[in-house]
């Protein structure tokens, strides 16, 4: 079977700050990490390697330190890793992001899974999964929380839902993106650390994976971010004392105020 | 921090070790002292990343980083959990005996189940009435035919019950005194082999301690180590591999208990400030870093002396248990003092530091054996040189 896994490079959300003058994240000092959801794809990844066989390819869009990432995909137990890498990919929103990753794994060829992490701590858009498998037409299954059964042609899901989960069949190629019951992501091991440090993490640029220039980075971008704000801590609230008719009227004064203003 | 410019590969078993020791071990760490359970499930972790091997040289299936990988790991792990990290130290004091004494046979046999973490070792010399006199041991073993006959009883072995690989020593000459003994490798599932009750301990809780009794037990003459008479010899160098393992073990309960004291220092106030503000604590604290810091220096000096080849290891050895695990239960000790009556509640972290510590004074020879290893050593050089 063959695996593709996408992955984020991300700053450690434990340690992120906001720049309060540029309502920018303050990224200078962070640790980077792989993206918390896709470790679980990773590891979804590799145990399914290990059950049906064939391997794991690991790819990232990114700048140049995003191979720290992939090298640490490696070590978990991913056989390949592509970093998607170029200056005309900066800016890009999810639907660029999602166009050019799906432009690198149609350069791949052979591909029977492509899991992803439900969404990066970073945006938390949630998009980048979805728009793949829309820019390659093939099925998506969203928060899969289990693997029931796969194939070499279908596979059975488990889908989670706010009301519960459902179960979903679909064929093969499909796309999946994961959430954090599905797995407990294992620890590094050694002998993958020494491997992932030799290991050459191939390097494919806007070329490279045919891309039209028109749908890649800013350009290619269809969302215009138009601002960016700390949302202002909320107040606390007011309690009311009184009789209770003496409430009830405050209690319709204030509704009054905020519904006709 | 001090540099210790330790290569790539030092580097890599120690960020790996202290990630399983702060997201696996330390989470789950005073659960098992409540409990008194095994950590089969820890153990399964440190399997799948390779740290069981980590001692064991490449051709058997180990990583091959010497005692300072094996120092460096027990340190870390200890870090999380004392008593969870005996699982792989004590392995590797099962495992030296094979390591430095094993024939190619038993070597490729043994050491890449224990490097790939399948199975577990344990070390059993002690008895009841031999313990810093390990010339007093009463097991024996008989050699009849291909086979030597096992009887006698093991006291407060490690690992005991759960390991499937144990090194014991037993008399197979009572005229020649500590020249009788021999070595052997014995496997769980051999007929005669059995374990007595798991013993209820004040620390290292996790770990089992239990006897391990031998009654007419038959193993073949191919698990004899090295030669016949060569038990002690087998068990004064494999102490002298492995007591830099208990000494990191110990700095790595030692260098928790000063983080805790640290971390709890600046968040405690009282007279309306911190008490990490109060020089009588600063100075305890000091004083505990210091002499953490001197115990790492030390073992890895050791360990880098013994993994180079170094003959003459067994004074520079003991001094490291010695000293780390003195320093170990100072440190715990205080860490207790500086949380004050916190400290002496099991919510807290440090009195089962304290708890922990104890033992690395006593076991793989208690710090007295130590002191008359590292003075006969002197004595001995001294008339040499005379």
């Amino acid at each position: 079977m063959n695996i593709v896994v996408c992955i984020k490079q991300v700053p450690n959300t434990t340690q992120v700050r906001i720049n309060p003058e540029t309502n920018t994240l303050i990224r200078e000092g962070v640790e980077s990490v792989i993206n918390p959801f896709d470790s679980y794809a990773i590891e979804e990844g590799v145990r399914l390697k290990e059950k049906l066989g064939g391997k794991v390819t690991v790819i990232s869009m990114g700048p140049p330190q995003a191979e720290d990432a992939l090298r640490e995909a490696i070590s978990l137990g991913c056989d390949e890793a592509i970093l998607v890498s170029d200056r005309k990919f900066a800016g890009s929103d999810t639907w660029a992001t999602s166009y050019t990753l799906s432009q690198t794994i149609r350069k791949i060829k052979d591909f029977d899974i492509i899991i992803c992490g439900k969404q990066a701590s970073d945006g938390d858009t949630a998009q980048v999964g979805p728009g793949i498998s829309t820019h390659l037409d093939i099925p998506q299954v969203t928060y899969v929380r289990k693997i029931e059964e796969i194939s070499n042609d279908k596979a059975k899901l488990e889908r989670l839902t706010e009301e519960g989960y459902e179960i979903i069949e679909t064929k093969l190629p499909v796309l999946i993106t994961v959430v954090k019951e599905i797995n407990d992501p294992r620890m590094p091991s050694l002998k993958g650390k020494m491997k992932a440090k030799s290991a050459s993490v191939i390097k494919w640029n806007a070329d490279d994976i045919d891309c039209n220039v028109n749908d890649i980075g800013l350009n290619g971008s269809p969302t215009r971010v138009v601002k960016i704000f700390t949302p202002q801590p909320r107040k606390g609230g007011e309690i009311l004392k009184g009789e209770p008719h003496e409430i009830t009227a405050k209690v319709v004064d204030l509704l009054k105020d905020v519904i006709i203003g | 921090m001090v540099d210790y410019l330790l290569t790539e590969e030092q580097k890599m078993i120690k960020e790996l070790a202290h990630k399983i020791a702060e997201e696996k071990i330390k989470p789950v760490a005073a659960e098992y002292d409540e409990k008194e359970e095994f950590p089969w499930p820890i153990v399964k972790v440190l399997a799948e990343s390779d740290i069981c091997g980590v001692y064991i040289p490449e051709q058997y299936g180990g990583m091959g980083a010497g005692i300072m990988g094996m120092a460096i790991a027990t340190e870390e792990l200890s870090w999380g959990c004392g008593g969870i990290a005996l699982s792989f130290a004590a392995t590797g004091l099962g495992t030296f005996p094979i390591l430095l004494f094993g024939n190619e046979d038993q070597k490729k046999k043994y050491l890449p189940q224990i490097a790939s973490g399948k199975k577990l070792a344990a070390f059993a010399l002690t008895e009841a009435e031999a313990g810093s006199d390990a010339g007093s041991i009463k097991t024996t073993a008989k050699k009849e035919g291909d086979y030597y006959i096992l009887n006698g009883t093991k006291q407060w072995i490690t690992n005991a019950g759960d390991a499937d690989i144990y090194s014991v020593v037993a008399i197979t000459d009572k005229t020649k005194g500590a020249r009788g003994a021999s070595a052997f490798i014995v496997e769980k599932g051999t007929p005669g082999l059995e374990f007595g009750k798991k013993e209820k301990k004040l620390g290292i809780r996790a770990s089992s301690t239990r006897e391990v009794i031998f009654t007419d037990c038959k193993v073949h003459k191919d698990n004899l180590l090295a030669k016949e008479g060569m038990g002690f010899i087998v068990a004064m160098k494999t102490f002298d591999s492995s007591r830099p393992g208990v000494a990191a073990q110990a700095v790595g309960i030692a260098q928790r208990a000063l983080d805790e004291a640290v971390r709890y220092a600046r968040q405690r106030h009282q007279f309306g400030q911190p008490v990490s503000s109060f020089q009588g604590l600063q100075f305890m604290l000091a004083d505990m870093a210091t002499q953490v810091e001197a115990s790492r220096a030390m073992i890895y000096a050791a360990a880098r002396m013994i993994d180079s080849g170094a003959k003459d290891i067994a004074r520079v050895s003991a001094m490291c248990k010695l000293f780390a695990s003195d320093t170990a239960m100072k440190v715990a000790t205080d860490a207790v003092q500086i949380f004050g009556g916190y400290g002496y509640m099991r919510e807290y972290p440090v009195e089962k530091l304290m708890r922990d510590a104890k033992i690395t004074q006593i076991y793989e020879g208690t710090n007295q054996i130590q002191r008359s290893v590292i003075a006969l050593n002197l004595i001995k050089e001294a008339a040499k040189n005379k």
